[in-house]
């Protein structure tokens, strides 16, 4: 979206953004896992106004048989907003934009999920967007890791992500709906936090070798912020009760 | 036992570094030996394990699971484990040796919907886990009432050497058997110790995190409520 002329401040000379946010700070983020009676693992996420819920089922039996295989397990994701997530109302039959951004999360969340301890099953992850703020793809991916975890299906690492993304001229943090719309670039990451490793990585817009540096850096740091707050969602159900012996 | 430091982790957590071998639910990354599983992690003195707070049933190799006869084709009989996968039964597990698939009456032995005391005999993932139900606390099922519980709330139900599980049949009469998979039989002649049981069970499934459980249990059954 190339810096499209609008009234909007996008960012002031005190560096305070839109929304009154500093330049490398997230919004605010909470996170409950486990809020789904029926499914087997579940979370949802207020990530600043994006509310999604994540729901999981799994290991199960593969429905389509010939979509199984026999060597490995089969993650599946579906991606869906609800027609009153955003303002418009929104049609609710899948859309290109939704089973891309299905497609996007099953592969982040692939490298993260040892399906190879079940074969010829399937996990299905289920993201239902409730409200829509700009991010949600970051959002949902938060939410079903944990969902995932939630579900006790064996992870090597939970999957974190928050987007990064550059407004006048400047890097920033978490780039909410109106950055999006109005800002230079928007790039989503997901991160293995204790791996390492960058499981997501897309880029909207154009970033110099340097920005592209600078922007990875900043989004890398917002995913551990949001890592944190994955873990203590994990902690209040599990562990509220503090047995320790 | 050295220091057998428990601490809760999540997936992705490391629990520790060093010359370790990992057991359940835990991997080895590099030197780091990382949690795959919300749960409790133990460090004993040579390996490590988590034990999982969630999950579904995966079958193992000697464990006893409670099966619901699902289907039968003229060699075998499936039956659901509460797992993602289906146990097979034999024909000839039952018939024994001289199983004839042409004149041996499959449902004459076992029909849909029975339910049976069975043991993992092998598993490697490639197959469905084959079972038996040739020993003596095993086979058919024929009295006493069905329990769910998860299936990760097994072991506390058992409790250490199985206090937990001898205290709730010492105080009920109840014979009760559980199953691996997260279903438990209980049986009873008294209703009331019947009942007992299965608030027990429960009460273990619903409250399987909080501590000193055993004591809390034990006051519930020895109080007059049912």
């Amino acid at each position: 979206m190339g810096g499209r002329d609008s009234d909007l401040v996008l960012l002031d000379e005190n560096g305070i953004r839109c929304d009154g946010r500093k330049v490398d700070e997230t919004r605010n983020i909470s996170i409950k896992a486990g809020v789904l009676k029926n499914a087997n693992g579940s979370a949802y996420i207020e990530f600043g106004d994006n509310k999604i819920l994540a729901g999981v089922f799994g290991p199960r039996d593969v429905h389509p048989k010939h979509m199984s295989d026999t060597d490995t397990g089969i993650i599946r994701c579906r991606y869906h907003m609800s027609p009153f997530s955003v303002t418009e109302r929104k049609n609710p039959a899948p859309s290109r934009r939704e089973i891309e951004i299905g497609k996007v999360i099953k592969e982040a969340l692939r490298p993260a999920v040892m399906l190879e301890k079940f074969p010829r099953t399937a996990v299905d992850v289920y993201v239902e967007v409730l409200q829509a703020d700009g991010g949600t793809r970051c959002a949902a991916l938060d939410a079903a890791s944990v969902a995932l975890a939630d579900a006790g299906i064996p992870m090597r690492d939970m999957v974190s992500a928050c987007a990064a993304g550059k407004v006048a001229d400047t890097i920033i943090l978490d780039v909410n709906n109106e950055e999006d719309q109005a800002g230079q670039a928007d790039m989503p990451i997901g991160y293995m936090p204790n791996l390492g490793k960058v499981t997501l990585l897309q880029l909207d817009g154009v970033l110099t070798p340097a920005e592209f540096k600078k922007c990875l850096e900043t989004g890398i740091e917002g995913c551990k912020q949001v890592y944190e707050i994955q873990k203590q969602a994990l902690k209040d159900k599990y562990f509220a009760n503090g047995e320790q012996q | 036992m050295g220091d057998n430091k428990r601490r809760f982790v999540i997936p992705g957590e490391v629990i520790t570094t060093g010359p370790y071998r990992p057991e359940q639910n835990v991997i080895l990354e590099g030197k780091k030996i990382i949690a795959t599983k919300v749960g409790i992690s133990e460090i004993y003195d040579d390996s490590v394990k988590v034990i999982p707070l969630t999950g579904k049933y995966i079958p193992k190799s000697e464990d006893l699971v409670i099966g619901k006869i699902i289907s039968h084709s003229s060699l075998s009989w499936e039956a659901d484990i509460n797992s993602c996968y289906v146990g097979m039964l034999p024909g000839s597990d039952v018939f024994g040796r001289n199983f004839q698939p042409d004149t041996d009456e499959m449902t004459s032995k076992l029909k849909k919907g029975d339910l049976i005391a069975a043991r993992i005999v092998n598993f490697d993932r490639s197959r469905d886990p084959l079972i038996t139900i040739a020993d003596r606390e095993l086979g058919k099922i024929d009295s006493g009432e069905l329990v769910r519980i998860s299936p990760s709330k097994v072991p506390r139900l058992i409790g250490k050497q199985g206090t937990m599980i001898q205290a709730i049949e010492m105080a009920t009469n109840a014979t009760i058997t559980i199953g691996q998979n997260g279903l438990v039989i209980v049986a009873c002649e008294n209703p009331d110790g019947l009942l007992k049981a299965k608030k027990a069970i429960q009460m273990i499934d619903e409250q399987a995190h909080m501590a000193n459980l055993t004591d809390k249990v034990k006051a519930m059954l020895e109080s007059n409520s049912v």
